[in-house]
C-alpha cells in the first residue's frame, strides 16, 4: 500500500461541498457541512452509524435534495442536478446494499454502465445492424478490460443474484468503473468482507485511483484500511463535520476520538442517539 | 363547440337548476360506494397482511353468494344455508393456503396475484357448475324498495347496505386493534420477515385472513345479490373495486371506505350529468380515470405512507 | 454429451454475442422454419389454419409485445386488449380511407398509432409502480374499448358495432384480408411478420435498449443513479410493447378472425395474454411462443376431449369444466415452475448437455 498523504491531488478542486443541510422531516441528517475534494485523490468520509455519510453521497449523486448549501462539481453548481445528470457529468457509484440488476448476468450488468456511452437508438437495435452492432461490439471490448482487471472472468455468464457477496461487490465496482468516471463514490466498499477480501478490494481501489486517474470518495467503517489508502478524510458525526485532514491528524484529533469511544459525550446527545440512528445513514 | 357546452357547461346548469335531484343522485351514488367499499374491503385483509393482490376477490363474491342462493333454492333454510356457505368459505381459505399459498411461498407477488387469478377461474367454473349460470334470485328478507328520507329518495336495500358495511369495517377496526390475533396480523403487515422471525405462524395467517376475507365477501354478496340477482356479473363488482384500492391505498381500511364512496359517488354523478354528452356507460372506466389522475398526484393513496427512497 | 458447446471456441465478440451460440440451436432452427414455411403449409387443413395456427401466432406476437412491457421493463399492464383494439381499429380506418395504401404500411401505421396511445397511457408510470400501476393500466383498456363501442366514427357507423376487414393484398393476387383470402396466405403473412417482429425484439433486448429495459425493472433507482432516464427508457418500452400489441390486433381484424367488434379486446383479452406471458415465461422471447400455444391449445384439447372419450356433455357444462381445469392448471404451474414454460426448456437443454452421463 503505498499512499503519501496530502501530496497527490494538489492540482485542484474536484468538488466543493459548502454549507450543505438535509433534512427528512424534523430530523437533521446533515447540518452545515463543507468540505472539498481534489483531483486525484482518495478521499475517505468515515463516522460512526447515522452520521450522515450515505446522505452525504446521495447529495452529491443528486439523489436527494439538500435544503441548504450548495455543491460544486468541476466548478460549477450543480446541487439542482438529477441522479442521471450526475451520471452523464461522470460521477458514478456503488452502493451500501449492493445494488445491482439481479437478473442479469456480471457481464451485462458492467455493459449497462457503458450505456450513457452508447449512441444508437432503438430501430439499429431492433436490426442488430450498423452503428447498433459496431457499438455492442466495441463496448463489449470495454466491458471485457474491465472484467480482466477486476478478475471475474469466469462469472460473466452469471446472474449476479447467484453470485457470492463479494463478487457481486467487485461487479458492482466494475459496473461504476464501466461508466469511465471522473468521481468515483464508493459506500462501503468493503462492508461485510472478510480480510483477504478487503485487501483485494484495496487494491483495486488503489489501482483505479492510480492506472486510471480517478478521484475517489470513500464511506468506511474498517480504520485500518481508511488510514491506508486514503489521502485525506473527512469527519462526520450527527450531521456535522467534526474533523477534516490526513489520517495522521484526524486519528489524533481529540474530537473523533471522542465521537468513536463516546468519551464526555454527554447525556443529552446519548438519548438523543436512538433517534438520530434511524436517520437513512 | 356545441360538445364543449354540454361538457363544460349544461351538466353545471342541470345541477344548479334542479339540486335536490343532484344531491339524490349523489346519495345513491354514495350508498353504491359503500358496496364497492365491501368488495375493496375483501382486497385489503388479504393484502395487507400477506401482499398477495386477490384477484379472486370478486369472483368469492359471486362463489359465496351462489353457495347461499343455490342452496336456499333446494330448500334449506337461510340460517343453515348461511352456516353452510360461512363453511365452505373456511374450507375454501385452508384449500388456498394448502394448494397455492404454501407451495408457492417466496415467490414474486406478481406469481401470486396470477395464481389468484387461477383460482378466480377455478371458483367460477365451480360455481356455475354446481349452481348453474342463471340468474338466482336472492331473498333473506332484506326490506327494499323506495324511501323518501328528508325529501330525499333512496332505496332501502341501499341504506341497509352501508349499515352492514359500517358494522363490519367497525367490527375489523376493533377486531385489528384489539384481539391478539389482530396484532398479529398488523405485526406481519408491517414486516413480514420480523413477524415470522418473532415466530408468528405465516400459515395460520394466511387462513385467517383468507377466511376474513371469505366472509366479507359473503356479505358483500349477500348485499350484491339482493340488488342485483346472483349471476356471473357480480363477479366484475371486482373490477370496480379496484379503482377504490388505488384511491384509498392496498393497505388502509379507512382507505377502502372512503375510497368507495368517492367512485361511487363520482361515477355516479359523471353518469348522470356528463354520460349523455360523452355518449353513455362512462361509468365503466369513469372512475379508473378519476383514480389515474389522482395517482399522478399522490402516488401512495389517500392513506398510504409517503415514502421515502434510500439506496 | 450429444448436444454441446464443447468444441465450439469463439474467436470474436460477435460470435459469442450471437442469439444461438450453440451450433446444433441453429440447425434445429433452420429446420423449424423450413417446417413452418414449407411443412405446415403442405401438410395443415383450413382447420389447423384458421382456428389454431394463425391464432396462436397473433396471440404470439400480443404476448410478445405485452412481455416487452412487463417481462423485460417490468411494467405490469393489464391494458393489452385495449391496445389491441388500438391497432385493430386503426388498421380498419386506414384501410377504408386510403384504399390503395398497401395493406402492410396499414398495419405498420397501425401499430404505430397503437404505440402513440401507448406512451400517452405509459407516462404515469413514471409515478405510479406495481399494482397501482396494473390498476392505473386498467384505465386505458376501459377508455379505449368504450370509445370504440360508443363513437360511431371508428366503426365508420356501422349499425352493429362490428367492424369487416376490406380485401387487401400484400402484392399482386395474395390477398391477406378479406373472403378471397386463402388460409395459406393469411398464414404465411402471420408468420412472416411475427417471425421478422420476434427476431427484432430479440435484438432490442439483447442491446443497450433492452439492457436499459431490464435494469429499470431489476431497480429503478440504481438505473437511474449509472444515468439511465426512468421516463424514456419507460416510455420506450411502452411504445414498442404498444407497437407490437397493435399490430398483433390489426392482425387479429384482418387475418385471424376478419370481422370484430371492440369487446372481441374486453379485459378478459388482456387478461388472457398476461397469463401467457407468466405461463410461457417473464422476460423470454420464446416464453411468449409457448405462453401463447398452451392457451390457444388447452382450450382445444378440452371442448375436444369429451368427444374423444366419447361423452355427450352440455355446452355449459363443458364451458365450466375448462375454466375449472384452466384455473387449476395455472395453479398448478405456477407451483411446479413460477419461471414457466421458458425455464423447463432451459432446464431441458441444460440436462441434454450433459446426458448421457450423470455430471
Amino acid at each position: 500500500m503505498s499512499a503519501e498523504p496530502g501530496e497527490r491531488g494538489s492540482d485542484g478542486v474536484l468538488l466543493e461541498v459548502s454549507n450543505l443541510r438535509l433534512a427528512f422531516g424534523g430530523i437533521q441528517a446533515l447540518f452545515d457541512v463543507s468540505f472539498d475534494i481534489r483531483r486525484g485523490e482518495i478521499r475517505a468520509i468515515i463516522g460512526p452509524n447515522g452520521a450522515g455519510k450515505t446522505s452525504m453521497l446521495n447529495c452529491i449523486n443528486g439523489f436527494y435534495k439538500p435544503q441548504q448549501g450548495t455543491i460544486t462539481y468541476k466548478g460549477r453548481a450543480v446541487h439542482q442536478m438529477r441522479s442521471h445528470d450526475a451520471a452523464k457529468n461522470g460521477i458514478a457509484r456503488t452502493f451500501q446494499n449492493i445494488a445491482l440488476f439481479r437478473s442479469m448476468t456480471a457481464l451485462d450488468n458492467i455493459m449497462t454502465g457503458r450505456l450513457l456511452k452508447m449512441r444508437a437508438n432503438l430501430l439499429w437495435d431492433a436490426l442488430y445492424l450498423g452503428p447498433a452492432r459496431r457499438e455492442e461490439l466495441a463496448h463489449r471490448a470495454f466491458a471485457e478490460r474491465i472484467i480482466d482487471f477486476l478478475e471475474i472472468q469466469a462469472v460473466r455468464k452469471i446472474p449476479v443474484g447467484r453470485l457470492p457477496y463479494g463478487l457481486q461487490k467487485r461487479v458492482e465496482l466494475g459496473r461504476a468503473l464501466a461508466a469511465e468516471p471522473e468521481l468515483l463514490l464508493l459506500d462501503e466498499p468493503m462492508g461485510g468482507m472478510n480480510v483477504e477480501e478487503k485487501q483485494d478490494m484495496s487494491r483495486f481501489i488503489l489501482d483505479v485511483n492510480q492506472e486510471f486517474g480517478t478521484t475517489i470518495a470513500l464511506i468506511e467503517h474498517d480504520m485500518g484500511v481508511v488510514m491506508d489508502i486514503s489521502d485525506r478524510v473527512v469527519v462526520l458525526d450527527y450531521g456535522r463535520k467534526i474533523a477534516d485532514g490526513t489520517p495522521d491528524q484526524v486519528r489524533t484529533d481529540p474530537a473523533v476520538v471522542e465521537a468513536y469511544l463516546g468519551v464526555d459525550h454527554g447525556p443529552a446527545p446519548a438519548e438523543e442517539k436512538p433517534c438520530i440512528s434511524s436517520t437513512p445513514s | 363547440m356545441h360538445f364543449l357546452y354540454t361538457v363544460l357547461i349544461d351538466p353545471f346548469v342541470q345541477i344548479a337548476g334542479d339540486p335536490r335531484f343532484f344531491v339524490e343522485v349523489l346519495t345513491g351514488g354514495l350508498l353504491t360506494g359503500v358496496m364497492y367499499s365491501l368488495v375493496a374491503l375483501g382486497f385489503v385483509i388479504i393484502y395487507k397482511a400477506s401482499r398477495v393482490f386477490n384477484f379472486a376477490q370478486g369472483t368469492m363474491v359471486l362463489f359465496a353468494a351462489l353457495m347461499l342462493v343455490g342452496q336456499m333454492e333446494m330448500g334449506a333454510p337461510a340460517w343453515l344455508a348461511l352456516g353452510t356457505t360461512c363453511g365452505v368459505m373456511v374450507g375454501l381459505a385452508f384449500a388456498v393456503e394448502r394448494l397455492v399459498l404454501r407451495p408457492m411461498v417466496n415467490q414474486s407477488e406478481i406469481i401470486l396475484f396470477m395464481a389468484t387469478l387461477g383460482i378466480s377461474f377455478f371458483l367460477e367454473g365451480l360455481g356455475q357448475l354446481m349452481w348453474g349460470g342463471d340468474v338466482h334470485t336472492l331473498e333473506l328478507g332484506i326490506p327494499s324498495g323506495p324511501l323518501t328520507l328528508g325529501g330525499i329518495l333512496v332505496n332501502k336495500l341501499d341504506l341497509v347496505g352501508a349499515a352492514v358495511a359500517g358494522l363490519l369495517v367497525t367490527a375489523l377496526a376493533l377486531f385489528f386493534r384489539w384481539t391478539s390475533v389482530g396484532r398479529v396480523l398488523r405485526a406481519v403487515a408491517d414486516d413480514h420477515q420480523a413477524a415470522l422471525s418473532v415466530g408468528v405462524p405465516l400459515k395460520v395467517v394466511w387462513v385467517i385472513v383468507w377466511t376474513m376475507a371469505g366472509l366479507v365477501a359473503l356479505v358483500a354478496g349477500i348485499m350484491w345479490g339482493s340488488s342485483l340477482g346472483v349471476q356471473f356479473s357480480l363477479s366484475l363488482v371486482a373490477l370496480k373495486a379496484l379503482p377504490v384500492l388505488i384511491l384509498g391505498g392496498f393497505t388502509s381500511v379507512p382507505g377502502a371506505i372512503v375510497g368507495g364512496l368517492i367512485v361511487g359517488a363520482t361515477e355516479k354523478v359523471g353518469e348522470v350529468f356528463w354520460g349523455p354528452a360523452l355518449g353513455g356507460a362512462v361509468e365503466n372506466w369513469f372512475a379508473y380515470l378519476l383514480a389515474l389522475i389522482f395517482l399522478l398526484f399522490r402516488p401512495q393513496g389517500l392513506f398510504g405512507e409517503r415514502i421515502i427512497e434510500r439506496v | 454429451m450429444f448436444y454441446r458447446e464443447a468444441g465450439e471456441f469463439k474467436t470474436s465478440y460477435a460470435a459469442d454475442q450471437a442469439i444461438f451460440p450453440i451450433a446444433q440451436d441453429r440447425i434445429a432452427l433452420v429446420v423449424l422454419v423450413l417446417a413452418a414455411y414449407v411443412g405446415v403449409p403442405l401438410i395443415a387443413n383450413g382447420y389447423w389454419l384458421d382456428a389454431i395456427l394463425i391464432p396462436f401466432l397473433v396471440y404470439s406476437l400480443a404476448a410478445l409485445g405485452l412481455n416487452i412491457l412487463t417481462g423485460y421493463a417490468g411494467q405490469v399492464s393489464l391494458g393489452t386488449g385495449g391496445f389491441m383494439a388500438v391497432g385493430a381499429f386503426s388498421a380498419y380506418k386506414l384501410a377504408i380511407g386510403f384504399p390503395h395504401l398497401n395493406v402492410v404500411l396499414v398495419i405498420v401505421i397501425a401499430g404505430l398509432i397503437a404505440a402513440a396511445v401507448g406512451i400517452v397511457f405509459g407516462v404515469p408510470s413514471l409515478r405510479i409502480k406495481g399494482f397501482y400501476l396494473a390498476v392505473a393500466t386498467l384505465a386505458a383498456q376501459f377508455f379505449l374499448v368504450w370509445l370504440f363501442n360508443r363513437v360511431p366514427w371508428f366503426t365508420n357507423y356501422s349499425s352493429s358495432g362490428v367492424i369487416s376487414a376490406p380485401l387487401r393484398a400484400v402484392f399482386g393476387r395474395v390477398y391477406i384480408t378479406g373472403a378471397e383470402a386463402s388460409s395459406v396466405d393469411k398464414y404465411l403473412f402471420a408468420l412472416t411478420t411475427v417471425s421478422l417482429l420476434a427476431l427484432a425484439a430479440k435484438n432490442m433486448v439483447r442491446c443497450a435498449t433492452g439492457r436499459a429495459w431490464m435494469a429499470i425493472r431489476d431497480m429503478d433507482i440504481a438505473a437511474e443513479i449509472i444515468g439511465i432516464r426512468p421516463l424514456a427508457t419507460k416510455l420506450t418500452a411502452f411504445a414498442v410493447s404498444s407497437f407490437y400489441v397493435g399490430v398483433a390486433g390489426a392482425l387479429w381484424a384482418f387475418v385471424y378472425t376478419g370481422t370484430v367488434e371492440p369487446l372481441a379486446f374486453d379485459v378478459e383479452r388482456s387478461f388472457q395474454i398476461l397469463f401467457m406471458i407468466i405461463i410461457g415465461g417473464l422476460g423470454s422471447i420464446l416464453g411468449s411462443f409457448l405462453g401463447a400455444a398452451f392457451v390457444v391449445l388447452v382450450p382445444v384439447l378440452l371442448s375436444n376431449a369429451p368427444g374423444f372419450l366419447g361423452l355427450s356433455i352440455r355446452v355449459a357444462t363443458v364451458t365450466n369444466l375448462q375454466s375449472i381445469i384452466f384455473g387449476a392448471l395455472i395453479v398448478f404451474f405456477l407451483v411446479v415452475e413460477p419461471n414457466g414454460l421458458a425455464r423447463l426448456w432451459q432446464v431441458g437443454k441444460e440436462k441434454l448437455r450433459l446426458w448421457p452421463f450423470p455430471y
